[in-house]
C-alpha cells in the first residue's frame, strides 16, 4: 500500500517535472489558506475566492465587477422572482452532466442550517425546476438585486454529494470532518489535483471547460502556497520563487515595482474604513461628560469630521495609497456617486467654534477602540486621529487591539468610539443600509434609527423600478451626509504583486480570478 | 541485593512521585491556559461571515457552549480529553488530534535538526575556546555568539533568507519541499529538497541553544581544567587528547545534559516564531493560526501537548540524573 503510494507520488512529480516545461504554471502565495474546499461551509473571502477556480455560481463577476454570465446564461426578473436559462452541456469534473436538478439541490444546501450562506439566498422561497435546463427563483416579493447575491453561491453535483454524504454542510458541533472538506468537484476552469491545507494546492485547467475559448487566460496549472508571514511573503517573490503575491504588505510595493522583473498593480478596494460615534447611549461610557452624551449632538460630530485631516493620513499613513471620503461606500457600488464621495474637508478653526457652540470648548476625555491585525495600517490611522482630535480639546485614549477582541465590543456594542471598515460583496448600497444605518442593523454599533433610513432600507428590497430605486438610495445617502452618523476616513487601496512576464489584473474584491491571467 | 519495590530511594518509588507530579502540573497548566482563552477574544465573528446575523452569532454561542461559565467549559473539555476527543477546529473543522498529528512530523524533524546543530557546532565550540580562551579565534566566536542569544529569532531568520533565498538564491525562502510519506509519516529528511529547505529554518532555530551550549561548555571546561585531577592527569603525562576529551569534556557533560534535555522543550516551544517565519508546516504555525483566530479547541490542545512534553523531558532527565549521580539516589542526605 505504501510502496504503491510512493509509486504513484514518483510517477506523479515526475510527469510534473516532464510537463513543467511546456505549461504555463502560475505560482502564487498569500497569507490565508482556503479555510474549506466546501463551497458552502465558510463564508470567507479567500476561501471564496479559491473555490471560484474550482467551483461556479449561476452569475459571476468580471474584472471590472460587472454581473456576468457563467452557469446561468440569461435571466429576467418577474414580481415573484427571477427566471434563469442554464448553460447546456456543462460538465462536472468527474464527467456528471450539469443540470436544473444541480442548482435545486445546491440552493436548498445554501439554505441549510449548517450554511454560511443562508444570508444570500434567504429571500429564495423555492427553487422551480422549468425544464432541464431553466429554473425560477421564487420570492417572497420582488427582489430587484437578487443577482448581485448569488455570485459567491456555488453549485454541486447533486450525485456527487449524495454518494459521498455531503448533502449538508459541516456544522460546528459535528464530530467529524466531511467528504467535502478535502475533496471537490465543481464545473470551473480549474480542477484541484493535489491538497495540503497550509501548504501547497494544485490546480490543473479543466479541459472541458465551456469558457476555455471565451476567455483570455493561458494558465495550465496552479501552485497555491501560503506563507503567513508578510516579509517571507515577498522574500518568496523577489527570490523569484512565486510568480505573484496577492497581498505584498503596502509599504513594500514601491520597493517591488523598483525590482527588475517585477511589477506592481492597484486599485480601490471595495472597502471603506471610518469611525463609529454611539450615539444610542445617553451617557458615553469613557467619557468624563456624565449625564449626556456629546456625540448626540451633530456639531460635536461635525467637529469630529471636520478635525480629521484625510489627505494629512493618506499622505503620511498611507503613503498615497488611499482614496479620501465622504461616504461608507467606494466608487462602483450602487449609490456612490462623486459629490457624495467628497470628503467633509479639513477645517480646525471651524471645529473648534462648532465644540465651543456645543458647550464643549475645553473638550472631554473619550476611549478609541481600534483593531491592530485588520485593515491597512489600522493602528496607526487611529494613532494620527488621537493627535488630531487633541488638537481641538479632545483628549483620546487608544485601545489598539487584535481583531478577535476588537470586532466583540462592536457586536456587543460597548464601544463609544471605534474604528471599522465595510465591504460591498453585493455592489448595491441596501447591504450598507441594512448592516451599518438600519436601526436593527448587526452592525449599527452607534444606535444610529433614522426612521426616513429605515424605510428606505425595507422600499429598495422590493422597489424593481430602477431610476426610483436609484433615488430613494440616494435620498438616505443625502440624509446620511447631513447626519454624519460616521466619520468616514477613506476607500482602501489593494496592491498585487507578479513578475512582468505574466498579467494578472487586479479586481478590486481581492480575488484572483486565473481565467483572465495571461502568461506573456 | 534487590531493594523492596516501594522502598524510599528505590526507582520505582522516585518515577511514582515524579509522575504524580506531573500530573498535578497538567492539571495546573491545562487550568491556567485554558482561563486565558477568555482574553483571546470572541471566535465566533471568525467563524460567521460579516453577514451573519445576530441570532445566528447567538445560535453558534449556544451550539458550543460559549456562553457557559470558564469552568463548566473546562470541565467539559478535560472530560472529552480524558475520552481522547480534542473536538474540531473552529477555523478549519477538522479533528484537532488528527491536525497535530498530522503536524508534528514537521516540527520534530525541525528540532531534531537544529538539536543536532546546537548539540554538535556548541560542544566543539566551547571545548576549543575553553582550552584555548586567549586565542583570537576564540574571542570572534565569543563575540558573534552574542549575536546568537542577542539578536531575536524573527530578526535572524528573515536575515537568513535575505541573504540564501533573496540574495544569493541558493536555498528556498520557505516552505517544507520534498516531502514523502513513510508508513504514516510525512519526512522530509530522504529528499535534497527536504535538507535545502530545512536548513535555514534550523540554523535560526539553532542559534540561541547554540550559544547557550558553547557558552557552558566553555565555562565548565575553564572550570574543570582548573581542577586537581587534571593537573594529576597532566602530572601522569596524559596526552592533551586525552586529557581535554578523556576527563575534562566528560565531567562537564552533566550540566550540559540538563541543559540540552530541557532546551528540547524550548526548541519545540520557540519553533512557534521560527515555524511563522519560514512557513514551515509544522504545529508551531497551526499554533500561531489558530490564535490569530480563537480557534480554542486548537491552542488548547497545543498548549497541553506542549506541558506534556515538558513533564516528559523532565521526568527522563530525573532518571538519568537518578542513573547519574548516586547522592540523589540516597534521597540527598
Amino acid at each position: 500500500m505504501n510502496f504503491l503510494k510512493l509509486a504513484k507520488l514518483f510517477s506523479v512529480a515526475l510527469i510534473m517535472a516532464t510537463a513543467a516545461n511546456a505549461e504555463n504554471v502560475l505560482r502564487w502565495t498569500s497569507q490565508g489558506d482556503a479555510l474549506t474546499m466546501d463551497p458552502h461551509s465558510q463564508n470567507e473571502s479567500p476561501t471564496i475566492a479559491f473555490n471560484g477556480q474550482i467551483y461556479e455560481a449561476l452569475v459571476a463577476r468580471d474584472i471590472e465587477m460587472n454581473l456576468v454570465p457563467e452557469l446561468a446564461e440569461s435571466w429576467t426578473a418577474s414580481p415573484d422572482g427571477w427566471t434563469f436559462k442554464l448553460r447546456q452541456g456543462v460538465t462536472f469534473h468527474d464527467g456528471a452532466d450539469f443540470t436544473a436538478e444541480d442548482v435545486v439541490f445546491s440552493f436548498n444546501r445554501a439554505l441549510e442550517e449548517s450554511s454560511d450562506y443562508k444570508e444570500q439566498v434567504k429571500t429564495v422561497a423555492k427553487v422551480e425546476v422549468i425544464d432541464d435546463f431553466t429554473i425560477k427563483l421564487v420570492t417572497d416579493g420582488a427582489n430587484p438585486i437578487l443577482p448581485n447575491t448569488l455570485t459567491n453561491v456555488y453549485i454541486m453535483d447533486s450525485g456527487w454529494a449524495k454518494a459521498n454524504g455531503v448533502e449538508r454542510p459541516q456544522d460546528f458541533a459535528a464530530e467529524e470532518e466531511t467528504f467535502s472538506v478535502r475533496n471537490s468537484n465543481g464545473t470551473g476552469p480549474f480542477m484541484l489535483t493535489s491538497r495540503a491545507p497550509e501548504e501547497l494546492s494544485v490546480l490543473t485547467r479543466n479541459p472541458n471547460w465551456w469558457g476555455n475559448s471565451m476567455f483570455p487566460g493561458n494558465v495550465d496549472r496552479i501552485e497555491y502556497r501560503p506563507i503567513k508571514n508578510a516579509a517571507t511573503r515577498v522574500a518568496a517573490l523577489l527570490s523569484g520563487e512565486v510568480d505573484f503575491v496577492l497581498d505584498a504588505p503596502l509599504q513594500d510595493l514601491k520597493r517591488i515595482e523598483a525590482t527588475d522583473g517585477l511589477t506592481t498593480k492597484t486599485v480601490a478596494q471595495v472597502r471603506s474604513i471610518f469611525f463609529g460615534m454611539d450615539q444610542g447611549v445617553d451617557e458615553l461610557r469613557s467619557s468624563n461628560i456624565k449625564g449626556k452624551n456629546p456625540f448626540r449632538d451633530i456639531r460635536v460630530r461635525e467637529a469630529f469630521n471636520l478635525a480629521i485631516d484625510k489627505d494629512a493620513i493618506q499622505r503620511v499613513v498611507m503613503d498615497g495609497l488611499s482614496f479620501p471620503t465622504g461616504i461608507i461606500t467606494p466608487p462602483g457600488v450602487l449609490g456612490n456617486t462623486p459629490e457624495l464621495d467628497k470628503q467633509y474637508g479639513f477645517d480646525l478653526g471651524k471645529a473648534k467654534s462648532l465644540m465651543e457652540q456645543a458647550g464643549y470648548a475645553d473638550g472631554f476625555e473619550i476611549q478609541l477602540d481600534c483593531p491592530n491585525n485588520r485593515y491597512n495600517n489600522d493602528e496607526k490611522i487611529c494613532q494620527a486621529a488621537v493627535a488630531m482630535l487633541a488638537k481641538i480639546g479632545v483628549k483620546v485614549n487608544l485601545d489598539a487591539i487584535p481583531k478577535a477582541q476588537h470586532f466583540p465590543k462592536i457586536q456587543k456594542r460597548i464601544s463609544d468610539f471605534y474604528m471599522l471598515g465595510w465591504g460591498v460583496s453585493t455592489l448595491d448600497s441596501h447591504y450598507v443600509f441594512s448592516y451599518l444605518f438600519d436601526g436593527e442593523g448587526s452592525w449599527n454599533g452607534i444606535g444610529y434609527n433614522n426612521a426616513r433610513v429605515n424605510e428606505i432600507t425595507k422600499l429598495i428590497e422590493t422597489e424593481t423600478d430602477i431610476p426610483k430605486r436609484t433615488a430613494l438610495i440616494d435620498e438616505a445617502w443625502q440624509i446620511i451626509k447631513k447626519e454624519m452618523p460616521y466619520l468616514p476616513i477613506h476607500h482602501q487601496v489593494l496592491g498585487w504583486s507578479m513578475k512582468d512576464n505574466v498579467d494578472v489584473p487586479i479586481a478590486a474584491d481581492d480575488h484572483l480570478r486565473p481565467r483572465y491571467v495571461v502568461f506573456k | 541485593m534487590m531493594a523492596p519495590l516501594l522502598l524510599e530511594g528505590s526507582m520505582f518509588y522516585f518515577i511514582l512521585n515524579r509522575l504524580a507530579q506531573a500530573l498535578l502540573v497538567m492539571a495546573v497548566v491545562s487550568a491556567i491556559s485554558f482561563s486565558l482563552f477568555n482574553f483571546v477574544g470572541d471566535p465566533v465573528n471568525n467563524m460567521v461571515g460579516q453577514d451573519a446575523t445576530r441570532e445566528q452569532r447567538i445560535e453558534i454561542r449556544q451550539q458550543l457552549g460559549l456562553d457557559d461559565p470558564i469552568l463548566v467549559q473546562y470541565q467539559r473539555f478535560m472530560l472529552n480529553v480524558a475520552q481522547g476527543d480534542f473536538g474540531l477546529s473552529y477555523r478549519i473543522k477538522q479533528p484537532v488530534s488528527q491536525l497535530i498529528l498530522e503536524r508534528l512530523p514537521a516540527t520534530l524533524e525541525l528540532v531534531f535538526a537544529s538539536a543536532v546543530i546546537a548539540v554538535l557546532i556548541g560542544i566543539v565550540l566551547g571545548v576549543y575556546t575553553g582550552i584555548r580562551r586567549y586565542s583570537w579565534v576564540s574571542k570572534i566566536i565569543m563575540s558573534v555568539s552574542l549575536i546568537g542569544v542577542s539578536l531575536p529569532t524573527f530578526i535572524i531568520g528573515i536575515g537568513l533568507i535575505y541573504l540564501f533565498a533573496v540574495h544569493l538564491r541558493w536555498l528556498p525562502s520557505s516552505g517544507r519541499a520534498g516531502v514523502i510519506e513513510l508508513g504514516g509519516w510525512k519526512t522530509s529528511l530522504l529528499t535534497i529538497d527536504g535538507w535545502r529547505s530545512i536548513i535555514l529554518p534550523a540554523v535560526t532555530l539553532s542559534l540561541f541553544q547554540l550559544t547557550m551550549i558553547l557558552r557552558l561548555v566553555r565555562a565548565e571546561m575553564l572550570e574543570v581544567m582548573r581542577s586537581d585531577y587534571i593537573k594529576f592527569a597532566r602530572a601522569r603525562g596524559l596526552a592533551n587528547r586525552a586529557i581535554h576529551f578523556g576527563h575534562a569534556l566528560r565531567n562537564t557533560l552533566v550540566p550540559v545534559i540538563t541543559i540540552i534535555g530541557l532546551n528540547i522543550g524550548g526548541l519545540i516551544a520557540y519553533s512557534v516564531i521560527t515555524e511563522t517565519v519560514f512557513q514551515w508546516p509544522g504545529t508551531g504555525l497551526m499554533f500561531i493560526q489558530a490564535v490569530d483566530f480563537v480557534d480554542v479547541p486548537i491552542m488548547a490542545a497545543y498548549l497541553i501537548f506542549v506541558a506534556l512534553l515538558f513533564v516528559v523531558i523532565n521526568l527522563i532527565v530525573d532518571i538519568l540524573y537518578f542513573v547519574v549521580d548516586p547522592r540523589i539516589r540516597r534521597g540527598g542526605s
